[in-house]
């Protein structure tokens, strides 16, 4: 499969800040990437300069095969970018806000087309609300469908799921897949790594401005050393036995499980962070 | 779609709908743009004026282009308000990542508040009628008188979309506008230069306000504008390009 995305050797810097020292990666037309760091690790950064907001001090980057510095026009035409914080505007109803998306993208007949996004992403009852009125995750459901408006072929999802509640970000995982399934390439930034292991086909990981592992959530795993194996028993008694029997002599076992990693194992023991409970703020 | 280039007009005219759709509901804003410069306009030209000598005028047709200014001036701190508020929001961020002409949020900021400051200017003018203006001047005089007020407005405007893009906060954005409400009380718009004291006379003669001022009064009073027209010409489409220019400079500068 072809490459959307090229990214080699990125840098950008906010004073004496090096937010990205040297970020290369590729992502395949039609995958689901996932780019994994903690806060500050310079996830916003690389989106931001990706969907043309932010010009990069080194590096390249291209989408399509259009370069983001100087082809700004070309690659604005393919993507779409949802930020971390809802772009819609508060005093409109959520049917205006996509109106004025579909009529900036000069869409063929927007009327229908806001009626179906609408319903896809169940706002009808709220359409002729205003978006102030709207809860958390519909507010984040119309982000969505405002920058589904027009089928783009690249879509920046920045943290999708910080502020959702559970039942809405399992929605949010549906829907992301659903769009690969269409053939959409869904750049998604996260701090969640069940997240990336959950959605993401491709995963790189993101710590201090360099990409320190990348790959599939399963070749990130073999990444670690072996951690030797554990038996699984049917029952105390069972494994009693079975203890006694090889304290004499090793005897053959029902059940031999190898311990695998958690990604979040993999990730916390790659950035040398210690592990600080499940704070997922 | 990715083959249009962008159209700056039929962008611009898109973002004109959505600010004027985001003005109308806010109530608040409504209410400086409308309500205030009626109650304006009764209070100082029916309560001071029977008490105040301006010489040739009547208080009421002396004070009406002073009012005006200090109206827009006011109404407009909701355009800084508007332009900040998009700017700190994710929602330019959309805009900017899409593929729209560069400066048609603020061309769309811009005109809705130029409309605006139309609706409001002709409230005063509306309400004036009400307390005794008497106006004088032909049909020309008018239109002249109208043209110099647009021009000013669209200055004023093209200043507060700058305030809104300098500035941190939506309440700073409106912060920054502030001498523009003191300008027209230091101006010939409520009193005559020469009743004031000489450091403030000279600051008054020499303020954009003040020619701006004398010749809309002058004009739809029926009088020649002189001089005062050029420099009012020159004081609007000066502030306007400057204001504007600056505006899109910092406004392309915040995508670095």
């Amino acid at each position: 499969m072809e490459n959307i995305i090229t990214v080699s050797s990125l840098k950008k810097s906010f004073k004496t800040n090096h937010v990205l020292k040297d970020v290369s990666f590729t992502i395949r037309k039609g995958s689901i990437f996932a780019l994994l760091g903690s806060n500050g690790a310079g996830k916003t950064t690389a989106v931001r300069i990706l969907s043309t907001l932010s010009k990069p001090d080194g590096g390249k980057a291209t989408i399509g095969g259009y370069d983001v510095e100087r082809q700004g026009d070309a690659v604005r035409a393919m993507i779409s970018l949802t930020g971390q914080f809802a772009a819609v505007d508060e005093v409109l109803t959520g049917r205006e806000n996509l109106q004025i998306i579909g009529e900036l993208k000069r869409l063929p007949n927007i009327k229908s087309k806001v009626n179906e996004w609408l319903g896809t992403f169940g706002l009808e009852d709220a359409a002729d609300r205003p978006v102030s009125t709207y809860s958390g995750g519909m507010r984040r459901r119309l982000d969505i469908a405002m920058s589904l408006m027009g089928n783009p072929k690249v879509i920046f999802l920045d943290e999708p799921t910080t502020g959702l509640d559970p039942q809405n970000r399992l929605a949010m995982w549906d829907l992301v897949k659903n769009l690969a399934k269409d053939g959409t390439t869904v750049f998604l930034t996260t701090q969640y790594l069940e997240e990336a292991e959950h959605l993401a086909d491709h995963i790189a990981i993101l710590h201090e401005g360099k990409i320190i592992a990348e790959g599939t959530p399963g070749k990130l795993k073999t990444i670690m050393p072996q951690r030797g194996a554990h038996l699984n028993f049917a029952s105390d008694a069972d494994a009693q036995k079975a203890l006694q029997l090889l304290q004499q002599n090793g005897i053959a076992v029902g059940g031999l499980t190898q311990n695998m990693p958690s990604l979040e194992e993999v990730f916390l023991t790659l950035i040398g962070e210690k592990k600080e409970g499940e704070s997922h703020e | 779609m990715s083959k249009q280039k962008p159209r700056l007009f039929y962008d611009a005219k898109v973002m004109f709908k959505r600010c004027m759709k985001i003005a109308l509901r806010n109530p608040e804003a409504l209410v400086q743009a409308t309500l205030t410069p009626i109650f304006l306009m009764l209070l100082f030209g029916a309560v001071f004026g029977n008490i105040t000598d301006v010489g040739d005028y009547s208080y009421v047709d002396f004070i009406i282009p002073g009012i005006i200014l200090q109206a827009v001036a006011q109404a407009t701190s909701y355009t800084a308000i508007n332009v900040n508020t998009d700017m700190m929001k994710g929602i330019v961020d959309r805009f900017r990542s899409m593929p729209l002409a560069k400066s048609a949020l603020l061309i769309g900021h811009a005109g809705a508040s130029i409309m605006r400051n139309v609706m409001t200017t002709a409230v005063i003018i509306g309400t004036a009628f009400v307390v005794g203006f008497t106006p004088k001047g032909g049909l020309v005089d008018w239109l002249i008188a109208s043209g110099v007020l647009l021009l000013s407005v669209t200055a004023i405007t093209c200043f507060a979309v700058f305030c809104g893009l300098k500035a941190k906060t939506p309440e700073s954005a409106s912060g920054l506008m502030f001498p523009l409400f003191i300008l027209p009380f230091v101006s010939s718009g409520f009193a005559p230069t020469e009743t004031m004291h000489v450091a403030i006379r000279w600051f008054a003669e020499h303020q954009p306000m003040t020619p701006v001022i004398n010749v809309v009064r002058s004009l739809m009073l029926g009088h020649p504008a002189g001089n005062d027209l050029w420099v009012a010409l020159a004081w609007a489409v000066g502030i306007s390009v400057l204001a504007f220019a600056l505006a899109v400079r910092r406004y392309m500068r915040k995508m670095g």
